[in-house]
């Protein structure tokens, strides 16, 4: 049995959750969804965490589906860089699970909670294949499992806000145009070389620069996925989708869909294409470069003018996404690593802060700052997550934001580029605008006295608070002890930048290639 | 016996205890703050017993886990640190004991959020004193930003809500801009943050940049309230005079000034910037700064704004000692960090306790107050002649060392502007208690001596009075400090 997990356990990660989700449906009982859930969730939790070590120090496997070698058969890759990804995705999903059985009960109506469960399940099982797949088709394939299970959970938030629907049909126009542009890069370079394996691919396209068809691929692939991950002006859709989906899935969502997008963009920018050829750097310099800096000005700024405390965060990672885009754009090992854990410790941050104002979202039944007026006496343990959430987004020393800004810093002084290192830290002086007015507002407001809601407004149960505590924690631990999350990154980088994905791997499961 | 180790645990943990103890015990408040008084007094004896082992020779490090691979979070005690931690856990006795009979006596609310807050902040300094890399530094001082906001914005008034957001405005955005900037850079420079005895930078860049990255620590330590990034500072005056003695006026404000002498010091190193002159238009600017603040205050009507801007001058005698870049220079702002305090600090809780007997905050209006308050007053003129630098006080020590300082560094200038900044304290500082004893209806002619003292709760008159004998002890032992500041020059060249 151990022999059995371990060989297979590359593509057991999938397999848990996407079982679980038809499961889920047929059981039709929604306290045995949720377990269910949580079960397959936190087995894939595990199995990311075997994964992870298996690879932390840079090794590489690979698992042949249905014993198939590649490049004809699917192929699982495993290295840093995605095992890290996984664990941040399955870490979350177990997270959030619990939040959600309570959260959903205020948001959604009863007879859909198998629903949700089954398409969470199936976009938890999406973001999970993209990341580890080693196939380019295969990424496509598992991006349309998440984005389509992600319209429909969007949309679960009508119930309570009919613009849950509006925003889920942009959502779907603009994933669908990604998805498409995505679907032609590929269909782009499979003319170009025959084949889908993205070892394979790597290895043929490494001499074809000049081709014009490899180019207009690249072009198509990171545009389709630039609007996965919310590129600057490619965001529209991220802030309605985050506003008004349920809290649980705002949470979800925001620490994990646009991080596996960012993770596929860098597979197939320095693992598939090579980094060595020209039009990458100057897509780089000239375009992602600007962008980001765009958005963590503009996104940060927006987010200030916000009185939806939701649609605030989410034009905040926006922002934050700049800070990934601009260590990728910086176009070295350390610049990488420093979007990577970036990844990691955003994840974290906005996770507990979607998780926090969806528990006062719980009991006040609204996300407009105005009504939040007051609650840090009410809510204390919720308040006191938002404040040390906040001080992470900020970058204060002692949270996981800090180690960001950290790394993002010395990444940029590195190469010279001091410009770029004020623009970093002046573009956190707006997060300290957006962050401290909520707290003033949780604190130092009077609580409005015809605001019924707010005046009988109490702690939330357990069942929300752990898991929003359990974030604020690892948001904390992971700033004062970053020396895992750093050597992941860094060795993850080491595997993008210099091609450590593409090089031997060890097979999982005993078959040869 | 502690190993050194525990030593510095315990200097950390024992504030850190107070704090979470303070919010345990929110409702019982002789418990919590008996509680609170203690944790001071060990602390105190924590840090006495760090200065024997520090004496008998023992070096004492501590570091218990890694910020990232390669970076350290590590704590070790050298002169400086050891004698700014023994000046703020000093002063929290004095303070915690005024700062009940303050809390009760003024009827201020939230009292378990504002010791918490407090001990907390002290907990921070403790970690600033024995930080030992920049990094820790910087850990720190943001903490003490953050942990002080809720004591200013205390009242919850929207005064005090504007307060508090110049304070954070003011001090998180320098340390963020510039600080963390300065930081990084030296890290990427140096590759290291160790603080160095002889500093870590000497021939590792230019004199130009070694300028910039000067600038960016002097501005990015906004706590040291160089103009003109001082405004903070009059801002903090909205919170409870407790917080505004012991933490703008020791604490925080040193935490500023303590790491910008440790910058100058251990990163740069004293030889190093008298070497590319990378300091002097810091000298004339912290010169700038002394004499206009000092215009500023006598300007003030507000006694606790008027002590404010008297800080803001008398914190840039410091940067002036590490900007003249002379081991005197040096030493004399070490020393001064010892005296000012203890000074500064009589004079806040004086203005507090005049504010919980009689309710007055403007300087007209306590005209012959003296005479109802000959205690308070009496205190508030000695420490006001030790920051002056009169002799038998010990603010003249560390202004003599300043200026011999200057003269080593061949800036008689600076001399003559130290001198003049003495004649401007004299001018705002000395009337406002020769006014209380001289001025104003003497309408209680005739009566005894007792039925003429309306002074405040024993809690509030006595902790001043102890600090202003503490300016006077500290005139006979200002000898024992400076020779014991002086290694720290040592290991350069």
């Amino acid at each position: 049995m151990m022999s059995l997990v371990e060989n297979h356990a590359a593509i057991l990660v999938i397999l848990a959750p996407l079982l679980a989700a038809p499961l889920a449906m047929l059981f039709g009982h929604r306290g045995l969804a949720f377990l269910l859930s949580l079960a397959a969730s936190v087995c894939s939790f595990l199995l990311a965490v075997y994964l992870l070590l298996l690879v932390q120090n840079g090794a590489v496997l690979s698992y042949h589906i249905g014993g198939w070698a590649p490049p004809l058969g699917i192929e699982y890759r495993i290295d840093a860089a995605n095992a890290l990804v996984l664990l941040i995705v399955s870490a979350l999903s177990v997270v959030v699970l619990p939040f959600a059985r309570t959260s959903i009960e205020s948001e959604i109506a009863e007879k859909h909670h198998t629903l949700f469960y089954a398409c969470f399940m199936l976009c938890f099982t999406g973001l999970m294949g993209v990341t580890i797949t080693g196939d380019a088709f295969n990424v496509f394939v598992f991006l349309e499992i998440s984005s389509l299970s992600t319209y429909v959970l969007v949309a679960l938030g009508a119930e309570k806000d009919r613009r849950a629907l509006s925003a889920a049909y942009d959502y779907l126009i603009l994933g669908t145009i990604g998805a498409t542009f995505f679907v032609i890069g590929l269909g782009l370079i499979y003319m170009a070389t025959g084949t889908l394996n993205m070892v394979d691919l790597a290895e043929r396209l490494s001499t074809m620069e000049s081709n014009r068809t490899v180019r207009s691929a690249f072009a198509f692939i990171v545009i389709g996925l630039g609007l996965k991950l919310a590129i600057y002006p490619l965001h529209r859709w991220l802030p309605g989708a985050y506003t008004y989906a349920p809290s649980a899935v705002s949470a979800f969502l925001a620490a994990t869909a646009t991080k596996v997008a960012i993770y596929a963009v860098l597979r197939f920018m320095m693992s598939v294409f090579s980094i060595k050829f020209s039009f990458e750097q100057h897509t780089m310099t000239f375009i992602i470069f600007p962008f980001a800096l765009i958005a963590m000005f503009a996104a940060s700024f927006i987010a200030v003018y916000q009185v939806n405390i939701k649609r605030m965060l989410a034009y905040s990672s926006i922002a934050q996404i700049g800070y990934m885009l601009l260590g990728i754009a910086l176009f070295s090992t350390t610049g990488l690593s420093a979007s990577l854990v970036h990844l990691f410790n955003h994840a974290v941050t906005k996770g507990a802060l979607f998780l926090a104002v969806g528990a006062i979202i719980f009991r006040l039944g609204t996300p407009l700052a105005a009504n939040m007026a007051g609650m840090g006496k009410k809510m204390p343990w919720t308040s006191a997550a938002i404040v040390i959430g906040g001080l992470s987004l900020i970058g204060v020393p002692g949270t996981v934001g800090f180690v960001s800004k950290w790394v993002l810093l010395t990444a940029a002084l590195e190469q010279g580029f001091w410009p770029i290192s004020m623009a970093i830290v002046l573009s956190s002086l707006i997060a300290v605008v957006y962050v401290w007015k909520f707290v003033e507002l949780l604190y130092l407001a009077p609580i409005d006295e015809k605001n019924t809601r707010a005046n009988e407004a109490k702690e939330v149960p357990l069942s929300m608070l752990v898991p929003i505590w359990v974030l604020v924690l690892a948001s904390i631990w992971f700033g004062f002890d970053a020396e895992f999350t750093v050597h992941v990154a860094n060795q993850a980088a080491d595997s993008l930048f210099n091609g450590g994905f593409l090089k031997e791997a060890i097979i999982m499961g005993g078959e040869g290639r | 016996m502690m190993t050194p180790e525990n030593l510095i645990l315990a200097s950390l943990a024992l504030p850190l205890l107070a704090s979470i103890s303070c919010l345990l015990f929110a409702r019982q408040q002789n418990l919590r703050d008996g509680l609170t008084f203690i944790a001071a007094v060990a602390l105190f004896a924590v840090v006495i017993t760090i200065l024997q082992t520090f004496e008998a020779g023992t070096a004492i490090e501590a570091s218990w886990w890694n910020f990232a691979p390669g970076i350290e979070l590590a704590f070790k005690v050298e002169p400086l640190g050891l004698v700014f931690a023994l000046v703020a856990s000093s002063l929290w006795i004095a303070t915690h004991v005024y700062g009940i009979g303050y809390m009760r006596g003024n009827k201020e609310k939230k009292h378990a959020r504002f010791f918490a807050c407090f001990a907390f902040a002290i907990f921070a300094t403790m970690g600033i004193a024995f930080s030992a890399n920049l990094l820790t530094l910087f850990l720190f001082y943001e903490l003490l930003t953050v942990s002080t906001y809720p004591l200013v914005a205390h009242k919850e008034t929207d005064e005090a809500k504007a307060g508090g957001r110049t304070y954070l405005g003011i001090l998180m955005g320098t340390s963020i801009v510039f600080l963390l900037t300065a930081v990084v850079w030296t890290y990427v420079i140096a590759g290291t943050m160790d603080f160095t005895p002889g500093g870590i930078l000497t021939g590792k860049t230019e004199a130009g940049f070694l300028a910039i990255l000067l600038a960016l620590f002097a501005f990015g330590i906004g706590k040291a309230a160089l103009m003109p990034f001082h405004r903070w500072l009059p801002a903090a005056m909205v919170a409870p005079t407790p917080v505004s003695a012991l933490l703008h006026a020791v604490a925080v404000v040193k935490a500023g000034v303590f790491s910008m002498l440790k910058v100058g010091v251990y990163i740069f190193g004293i030889d190093n910037l008298a070497e590319t002159g990378a300091s002097q238009w810091l000298m004339w600017l912290a010169a700038f700064s002394i004499l206009a603040a000092s215009l500023i205050a006598m300007q003030q009507d507000n006694l606790k704004r008027r002590l404010a801007y008297s800080t803001v001058s008398q914190l840039s005698y410091i940067t002036l000692g590490v900007a003249l870049a002379s081991s005197m220079g040096a030493i004399g702002g070490g020393l001064h960090i010892v005296t000012h305090a203890f000074g500064k600090i009589t004079l806040f809780m004086c203005a507090g306790a005049i504010y919980v007997a009689t309710h007055k905050t403007e300087i007209s209006q306590m005209r012959g107050l003296g005479r109802a308050m000959p205690f308070t007053f009496i205190a508030f003129g000695i420490g006001a002649l030790s920051i002056i630098g009169l002799p038998p006080l010990g603010g003249s020590w560390s202004k003599w060392l300043l200026m011999v300082g200057a003269a080593d560094a061949g800036e008689q200038v600076m001399i003559g502007v130290l001198m003049l900044s003495s004649v401007l304290n004299v001018a705002y500082l000395v009337p406002v208690f020769a006014q209380g004893f001289f001025e104003g209806p003497n309408k209680d002619k005739g009566k005894s001596f007792r039925e003429n003292l309306k002074e405040a709760p024993l809690f509030c008159v006595l902790p001043p009075c102890v600090t202003a004998i503490g300016c006077l002890v500290l005139f006979f032992y200002a000898g024992r400090i400076e020779a014991f500041l002086a290694p720290i020059l040592l290991g350069g060249s």
